[in-house]
């Protein structure tokens, strides 16, 4: 597990960059992790983001649906905050472990 | 008398109804298992349907034939679970009580959920192959088609068989051979995983099957809905990949009942213990098959693996001892590449598929991610031993147990 400092904090990451504690995240982190990613977060995206954090926590497995259901925002409105990769880049901002589709 | 009750009589359901009708004491436990259907369906012979390489006749028997004597069986539609009266309501009012319940009521294909989908050109040129009537009115289409761009798409994740889709592609393409039309045909497999397969050497494997075989693979496509008119899919970034001929595998979710019951997730599958296979919210309920919401696939093997589980568990359970059976999430999945051959994959929850031989440590007969015949052979034989030993749930030369024995592991 490598070490990275993000917004003045060291932090463990893992290959593709996802924190690898949740515990260790900070808003500043989510910023500039949006940042790299191209996304300028707005109080929406936070949001999306404790949403993830709150569900990650309860043990709960995510996907573009449960999030689309959440009455935060709908699955269209997720692709316009997180153009690309809606719940990989949101996984990746709010700190918890990258979605797996464990197939 | 005390009561054990199964719901659903597919793989999972009847197996577990042979296993238990076996070990429990006659005088004291009385067994009912429930279905709607009367036919028992080979589902994995489904795909060999439309390329004319199974019948109808070789994927269906009545399914009283494989309940053993002894047990109740009732064929009706389940209105829904009390969980906490311990009783299960049927269509029509009939109420059975329940000490044990075992709830194996699968997942079902739902066109219905996706937009245009079910809509006018449902079944005229576009199918799923997961239903028999799906298979036989695509083989239909088949006899007739001269060519085109073929899309074979996943809406949802999870699907029931996650390596179904690529087996489509890779029979499609040797059909199209066969027929002479291959140079006809653009075969494009549209999911919404990153890479055709979701663990890595897996999809590195079968990327390389499918680039040799000129498959196109579009990922992170994520259907929003499908335009009748202009015969596309549309995405919800609304990216648009256009079809003559769309094969598809519908979202996929439990049993309606389930929600009913107030016992499923959004996607009505039922929250269990991954271990154990009880369900989260009640000791006297198990969860087997595709109707629990493990994190491993939707697959007969799962079904057979885990039943192995909850029939140690149930057992303890019954006994007032402590359950000891802990399933690791093992799927063993045939792979068909089409011309003869056939690939192997083995994992479980912690071990993504790697190369070795299966099921002997270095004898094989089969190879485990490799493309070979002996491992289509497997696949062929595997039906007569579904129908002959599988379902009648006696033992295979087979763990439910994932064995890292006779596989290799891969570094980088």
């Amino acid at each position: 597990m490598a070490q990275e400092t993000i917004a003045g904090k060291n932090v463990a990451v893992d290959q593709e960059g996802y924190l690898a504690n949740p515990e260790e995240w900070t808003k500043e982190i989510a910023g500039e992790m949006a940042k790299d990613i191209g996304i300028e977060l707005t109080d929406k995206h936070l949001e999306v983001i404790d949403y993830l954090r709150e569900q990650h926590a309860q043990g709960a497995q995510l996907s573009i649906r449960k999030v689309g259901k959440s009455g935060i925002t709908d699955i269209k409105g997720l692709y316009k905050l997180f153009p690309g990769g809606p719940l990989k880049h949101s996984s990746k901002i709010a700190g918890i472990p990258k979605p797996s589709s464990c197939v | 008398m005390k009561k054990l009750l199964i719901l659903g009589g597919g793989t999972a359901g009847t197996i577990m109804a042979n296993k238990l009708n076996k070990a429990l004491d006659k005088e004291a436990w009385d067994i009912t298992i429930v279905d709607r259907e009367k036919t028992h369906y080979y589902q994995p012979g489904f795909l060999f349907i439309p390329f004319g390489i199974y019948n109808k006749q070789d994927v269906e028997k009545p399914k009283a034939n494989f309940f053993p004597p002894g047990v109740n069986v009732i064929f009706s539609d389940i209105d829904k679970i009390e969980a906490e009266e311990n009783k299960v309501i049927l269509d029509g009012g009939r109420v059975l009580p329940y000490d044990y319940l075992i709830v194996a009521t699968g997942t079902h294909s739902r066109p219905d959920e996706t937009p245009g989908l079910s809509g006018p050109n449902w079944y005229k040129n576009i199918f799923d192959f997961y239903t028999l009537e799906g298979a036989l009115a695509l083989k239909q289409f088949l006899k007739s088609w001269e060519g085109g761009k073929l899309v074979v798409a996943i809406t949802e994740i999870p699907f029931k068989c996650p390596v179904a889709p690529l087996e489509f592609v890779f029979l499609a393409e040797a059909f199209f051979s066969e027929m002479g039309i291959r140079d006809k045909v653009d075969i494009s497999l549209v999911t919404p995983l990153p890479g055709a397969f979701t663990k890595p050497l897996a999809t590195k494997m079968l990327s390389q099957l499918l680039t040799e075989k000129n498959i196109k693979v579009v990922t992170d496509f994520y259907i929003e809905k499908v335009d009748n008119e202009k015969n596309t899919l549309v995405s919800y970034d609304e990216q648009e990949v256009p079809f003559d001929l769309l094969t598809i595998v519908p979202m996929n979710m439990g049993a309606e009942m389930i929600s009913r019951s107030g016992l499923g997730d959004d996607m009505n599958y039922i929250p269990t213990d991954k271990h154990t296979l009880q369900s989260k919210a009640h000791k006297n309920i198990f969860v087997l098959g595709d109707a629990a919401d493990l994190p491993t696939s939707k697959a007969g093997s799962v079904a057979h693996f885990s039943a192995d589980i909850v029939y140690e568990n149930l057992l303890s359970a019954i006994d007032g001892r402590p359950m000891t059976a802990s399933f690791d999430g093992h799927a063993n999945c045939y792979i068909e590449t089409g011309y003869g051959k056939g690939a192997l994959i083995d994992f479980n929850y912690e071990t993504e598929p790697l190369p070795g031989t299966f099921p002997l440590p270095g004898i094989g007969p089969f190879d485990l991610l490799k493309n070979t015949s002996i491992n289509h052979y497997g696949k062929i034989m595997f039906r007569w031993i579904y129908w002959h030993i599988l379902l009648k749930g006696k033992e295979l030369p087979v763990e439910s147990e994932m064995t890292m024995a006779g596989k290799r592991k891969v570094t980088g």
